[in-house]
C-alpha cells in the first residue's frame, strides 16, 4: 500500500492527521529532507512526499493507492481528463482555500458576464491551466490566451494579464493586491484521494477508517502579512503608458543574489530585498513587496517567478527581466522563434543542469542509459523534470526512445527510482543529489542569471535611452 | 516492438480505401456537375475561429484537439479542425466574397476527442456549402443533391428528416428563460435530448396541444404543418416565420417527389443553425446532416450572408456501400533470365500493357502469386509465356499485341 503525502502548505495539518491516526511516519515534517517514509503501525504501508500538485496524477496513474492533496489540484487534473481513475474519498477539512477568477479593480470589469465586452483578447494567468481553459470555454470567451505561471498570479493584473485564477486563502486577501474576485470557481480543501482500481481490488478499510477528518484548530495558520501594492494607492487609476520601462525581478533562490547584485550596481530599489519565502510569500523582517519601486522615472518593477519570465517577456508584458539561463533555454526549446533573447550575462546564481539516475541503475553515462533502453531493461524511459522542454530535447538528442516526460513541480529527486528513471535537474553542489542516492551521468549545460529582453526592446524609440542607461548601470555591477 | 496506432484512430486498409474513393468520387462527380467547386481548408485553424463565433457549444469546444503552436508563446491555441463548415466559411470570407452565389464542396477529416477511445476521434466527411441565398429552394437543392449522391452509391431507401432551428428556438422562447439558459437548452436538444423541451409550462391550452403535436409527431402528411398552425392560436406569430419556411421547403420537396418526414425532435448538429435542419438516414443509420446557418458568416467577421450546407459521413457510408469488384485484370510480369536485357523487356511490356488499361506488377521474387489472374514470363529474346491462372492454360506468344488479344478473348 502506497500513500503520497504533500509538501508545503498542507504538511503540518497532514502530519497532525497521520499522528492522530497512529500512522506516524517519522520524519514527515517541514525540516525533514527524506522523501521515503515508513509507518510504525502498518508495516506494508509506504509513504512518499511530493509537491502537492504532483499527487493527483501519481494516484490517477496508479503509482500510489492513496494520496492527500488539495481539491484544487484534483479538479485541475479532472478538468482535462474527466475519466481519470481517481476517486475523491474524503474531505479532510483543513487547508481551505477558494479558487477565484480575479481582475484588477482598475479594470472596467466587475462581473463574469462583462468579460467579453471588457477585452478584445482576454489574457488569463494561472497555475491552473486546465481549470482556466474550461472556465474560458464555459464563459464562451470569444478570444483568450492562457498563460501558465508557476506562481505569484496576484501581481499580474492589470498590466500583465486581464484575469488571474488564483487561490484566496484566509490569510491572503485579494484586496491588498487591488484585485476583485469575479467568481469563485472552487472551494478547495485537503482531500484524501484514491486510485479507483486500487480501491476496487484491495481491502484498505482499516487504513481508510483511521484517516478521518478532524476539526482544525482555528489558530493553526499564521496569517501572512499582506504585500503592499507599492505602486498605486487603492482606487487610484493606474496609468501606465507605452513609455514605461517594465522590469521583472525574480523571487525564490535568485532573489537574494539579484538584490545584492543590483544594490552593488547602485540601483536603488525599495521593497525588493526583504525576506521572501520559498513560496514567494513576503517575510516579516522588512516590507518586501511584489511591486518594489526604483528611483528612476518611468520604470516599474514586478517580482515574479523566474520560471515565468521568458514567456512574459515574449508576450511583451515586460521589457527586461532577470532570470536563469535554464529557464530561458527551456522557453526557447519550446518556442524557437520566440522574440526573447539574452542581452546580458549576470553571472550569479550559478547552477549546473544535469542528467541524473539512481545509484542502483547500471548506467554510468548517457550511452549506458541508452543501452538499457534499447536492450529492453527500461522499455519506456520515464524522465521527470521541472524543465519539460530541456528534458524533451535531451531525450531526443540522445535517442532515448521510447521515453515519457513527467512534468514535476519541485522535489523532483523524490521521483527516482520508483516513479521515474531519469531526472533532469539543476544542482549547485551536488549534495542534495548525493543525499538521495542519485548519481549524475551527464552535464547538459551551466546556467547562471541573465538579463533577458524582447527582441524589439532595444530599438523601441522612446524606451531605448532609459533601457541603455539601466543596462549600463547593471553592467557596472557585474 | 510493435507500436499500435493511436487510440481512437482508424487505419484505412486497401479494401477500405476502395470504398472511400468510391464514395469520394461519386460525391465529387455529382457536386461538380451541380456547379459546386472543390476547396480544401487546412487541418490547423486558430482556436478563436471557433470560440469567436460562439457557435460551438462549450461541450464541443472542450473536446477539440487544441495545442500551442511552435510560436504559440502568446498562449493562443490552434486546433485540429473539429468540423467542416466554420473553416469553409472562413475560407470563403478570406478569399471568395466577390460573387453573388458560391457553391463550395470539400472532402476532409475532422477531429474530436472522445475519451474512451472506443469511438472515432478522426472522422471523414464530404460536404457542400451553398452561400449567398436564403431561399427555400437552396435548401431543397441541397437535399436533392445529397439524395442523388446516396442514390448513385446504391444506397437506399433514403429517409430525410426535417427539423427547424428557428422553430426549436421559438419553442425554447416559450420557456421564459434567460438568454444563456435558452442556449443551453438548445444545445441539449441538438445533442438529442428533446425532453429538455418537455417542461414547457403554459396556460395556453391551444399552445400546449400544438407543442405536443410538434414534438411527438414524427410521421407527416402535407397537412401536418397546417394543423399545427391552426392549433397554435394566438401564439402563432412567434412561430409563423419558421413554420412558413419549413412548409415551403416541405412543399417543394414533395413536388420534386422527394420523400421526407417532419420530425422536429430529429434536429441535430451545431448551434450555428438558424433555419431548416435536415438529417439523412439509410436503414436507421444517420449518414449525413446539415442545415441553414444564415448568421455564421457575420459571426466569423463577415457581412451578413445567408448560407446552408450539408455533410455526408464517410465512415458510416463505408459500412453501407458494397465493395466494388475490381474490374481490371491483374498481371504479374516475371523475367525468365533475370539479366538486364530481360528486365528491360519486362519493364517495356509492362508499360505498354498499363497504357492499355491493365494493372501490371513486376515480380519481386514472391512465392504467392494467387492474387494475379495472369502470369507473364518474359525472355531476353522478347518471347512471352502467358499463364491464365484461372484455367491453368499456358501459351507461348511473340508480341504484346498477341498478349492483349488472348486476354481480351478470355473476358
Amino acid at each position: 500500500m502506497k500513500l503520497a503525502l504533500p509538501k508545503g502548505r498542507l504538511l503540518k495539518d497532514t502530519a497532525a492527521l497521520l499522528e492522530r491516526a497512529g500512522l506516524g511516519p517519522e520524519g514527515y515534517n517541514e525540516r525533514s529532507r527524506s522523501y521515503r517514509l515508513k509507518s510504525s503501525r502498518f508495516p506494508d504501508l509506504f509513504f512518499k512526499v511530493f509537491q502537492e500538485r504532483d499527487i493527483p496524477i501519481q494516484v490517477a496513474i496508479g503509482n500510489y493507492d492513496l494520496g492527500i492533496c488539495g481539491l484544487d489540484w484534483v479538479a485541475e487534473l479532472l478538468a482535462k481528463y474527466p475519466s481519470s481513475d481517481l476517486e475523491k474519498v474524503r474531505d479532510l477539512g483543513y487547508g481551505r482555500s477558494d479558487l477565484c477568477v480575479v481582475a484588477s479593480e482598475h479594470a472596467e470589469v466587475s462581473s463574469v458576464g462583462g468579460i467579453n465586452d471588457g477585452f478584445d483578447r482576454v489574457r488569463i494567468v494561472s497555475e491552473y491551466q486546465n481549470l482556466a481553459e474550461s472556465f474560458a470555454l464555459r464563459q464562451r470567451l470569444r478570444r483568450f490566451s492562457i498563460l501558465p505561471i508557476w506562481g505569484a498570479g496576484e501581481v499580474y493584473p492589470p498590466e500583465s494579464a486581464d484575469l488571474a485564477i488564483i487561490a484566496e486563502t484566509p490569510a491572503g486577501s485579494f484586496a491588498s493586491y487591488n484585485l476583485v474576485p469575479l467568481v469563485r470557481i472552487l472551494n478547495s480543501s485537503a482531500f484524501l484521494i484514491a486510485n479507483r482500481d486500487g480501491l476496487a481490488k484491495a481491502d484498505i478499510s482499516e487504513l481508510l477508517a483511521c484517516l478521518q477528518p478532524f476539526d482544525v484548530e482555528t489558530e493553526a495558520e499564521t496569517p501572512l502579512p499582506a504585500i503592499t501594492s507599492g505602486m498605486f494607492e487603492k482606487g487610484e487609476k493606474m496609468a501606465e503608458g507605452e513609455e514605461v520601462v517594465r522590469i521583472a525581478l525574480p523571487d525564490g533562490h535568485l532573489l537574494k543574489p539579484a538584490a545584492e547584485f543590483l544594490d552593488k550596481a547602485g540601483l536603488n530599489i525599495r521593497g525588493y530585498s526583504g525576506e521572501m519565502g520559498e513560496g514567494g510569500e513576503c517575510g516579516e523582517s522588512e516590507k518586501a513587496t511584489r511591486r518594489p519601486t526604483i528611483d528612476l522615472p518611468g520604470v516599474t518593477i514586478k517580482v515574479i517567478r523566474p520560471q515565468d519570465m521568458p514567456l512574459q517577456v515574449a508576450n511583451d508584458n515586460f521589457d527586461l527581466a532577470i532570470t536563469g539561463q535554464d529557464w530561458l533555454n527551456d522557453h526557447l526549446y519550446r518556442f524557437p522563434s520566440s522574440p526573447v533573447k539574452e542581452i546580458l550575462k549576470l553571472g550569479f546564481g550559478k547552477v549546473t543542469v544535469v542528467a541524473v539516475v539512481s545509484e542502483d541503475l547500471p548506467a554510468h553515462d548517457v550511452h549506458g542509459l541508452r543501452d538499457l533502453v534499447i536492450g529492453g531493461f527500461l522499455p519506456t524511459l520515464r524522465v521527470a523534470s521541472e524543465y519539460v522542454n530541456i528534458a524533451d530535447k535531451y531525450a531526443r538528442d540522445n535517442h532515448l526512445e521510447r521515453c515519457k516526460i513527467i512534468p514535476t513541480w519541485g522535489a523532483s529527486e523524490a521521483f527516482l527510482p520508483e516513479d521515474a528513471d531519469l531526472l533532469i535537474e539543476n544542482t549547485e553542489t551536488g549534495e542534495t543529489l548525493a543525499r538521495h542516492s542519485l548519481t549524475v551521468i551527464d552535464t547538459i549545460f551551466e546556467s547562471s542569471a541573465c538579463l533577458i529582453g524582447h527582441r524589439d526592446t532595444l530599438s523601441h524609440p522612446s524606451k531605448k535611452g532609459r533601457i541603455e542607461r539601466i543596462m549600463n548601470v547593471i553592467k557596472k555591477g557585474g | 516492438m510493435k507500436v499500435p496506432r493511436c487510440k481512437g484512430m482508424r487505419d484505412l486498409l486497401p479494401d477500405d480505401m476502395v470504398k472511400f474513393r468510391q464514395i469520394e468520387e461519386v460525391f465529387r462527380h455529382c457536386s461538380l456537375k451541380w456547379g459546386y467547386e472543390e476547396v480544401r481548408t487546412p487541418t490547423l485553424e486558430y482556436l478563436h475561429l471557433f470560440t469567436a463565433t460562439g457557435t460551438l457549444t462549450p461541450g464541443m469546444l472542450g473536446r477539440v484537439y487544441s495545442f500551442l503552436d511552435w510560436d504559440g508563446w502568446s498562449g493562443e491555441r490552434v486546433v485540429l479542425r473539429p468540423e467542416g463548415t466554420i473553416p469553409t466559411a472562413r475560407l470563403f470570407l478570406e478569399n471568395l466574397t466577390g460573387g453573388e452565389i458560391s457553391r463550395l464542396s470539400y472532402v476532409g477529416n475532422t477531429f474530436t476527442f472522445e475519451e474512451t477511445g472506443k469511438e472515432r476521434r478522426e472522422r471523414w466527411q464530404c460536404g457542400v456549402e451553398l452561400i449567398g441565398t436564403s431561399q427555400p429552394l437552396a435548401d431543397v437543392e441541397l437535399v436533392l443533391l445529397a439524395s442523388e449522391v446516396l442514390g448513385k452509391l446504391g444506397l437506399g431507401p433514403l429517409e430525410v428528416r426535417l427539423s427547424h432551428a428557428g422553430l426549436i428556438k421559438a419553442l425554447i422562447g416559450e420557456l421564459g428563460l434567460e438568454a444563456a439558459e435558452q442556449t443551453q437548452i438548445f444545445d441539449q436538444v441538438l445533442e438529442g435530448n428533446i425532453k429538455a423541451l418537455g417542461e414547457i409550462e403554459t396556460e395556453d391550452v391551444d399552445l400546449k396541444r400544438a407543442l405536443a403535436l410538434l414534438l411527438d409527431v414524427t410521421e407527416s402528411s402535407p397537412g401536418f404543418l397546417e394543423n399545427v398552425r391552426t392549433l397554435l392560436g394566438k401564439a402563432l406569430p412567434r412561430f409563423e416565420p419558421s413554420l412558413r419556411d419549413l412548409a415551403s421547403i416541405a412543399d417543394l420537396l414533395g413536388a420534386m417527389d422527394c420523400p421526407y418526414r417532419i420530425d422536429i425532435a430529429s434536429g441535430r448538429g451545431f448551434e450555428y443553425y438558424t433555419g431548416v435542419m435536415f438529417q439523412f438516414y439509410i436503414s436507421k443509420e444517420r449518414v449525413g446532416g446539415g442545415g441553414r446557418y444564415d448568421d455564421l458568416i457575420s459571426l466569423v467577421g463577415g457581412p451578413p450572408i445567408p448560407a446552408s450546407g450539408f455533410a455526408l459521413y464517410v465512415d458510416q457510408l463505408m459500412d453501407l456501400v458494397k465493395l466494388e469488384e475490381r474490374p481490371v485484370s491483374r498481371i504479374l510480369v516475371q523475367s525468365q533470365d533475370g539479366d538486364v536485357t530481360g528486365l528491360r523487356s519486362c519493364f517495356e511490356v509492362a508499360r505498354s500493357l498499363r497504357e492499355a488499361g491493365y494493372l501490371v506488377a513486376l515480380d519481386q521474387g514472391q512465392k504467392a502469386v494467387g492474387d494475379y489472374r495472369w502470369l507473364l514470363s518474359v525472355s531476353g529474346e522478347g518471347l512471352f509465356r502467358l499463364t491464365d491462372q484461372a484455367t491453368g492454360e499456358k501459351r507461348e506468344l511473340t508480341s504484346e499485341a498477341e498478349i492483349r488479344q488472348v486476354m481480351e478473348n478470355s473476358r
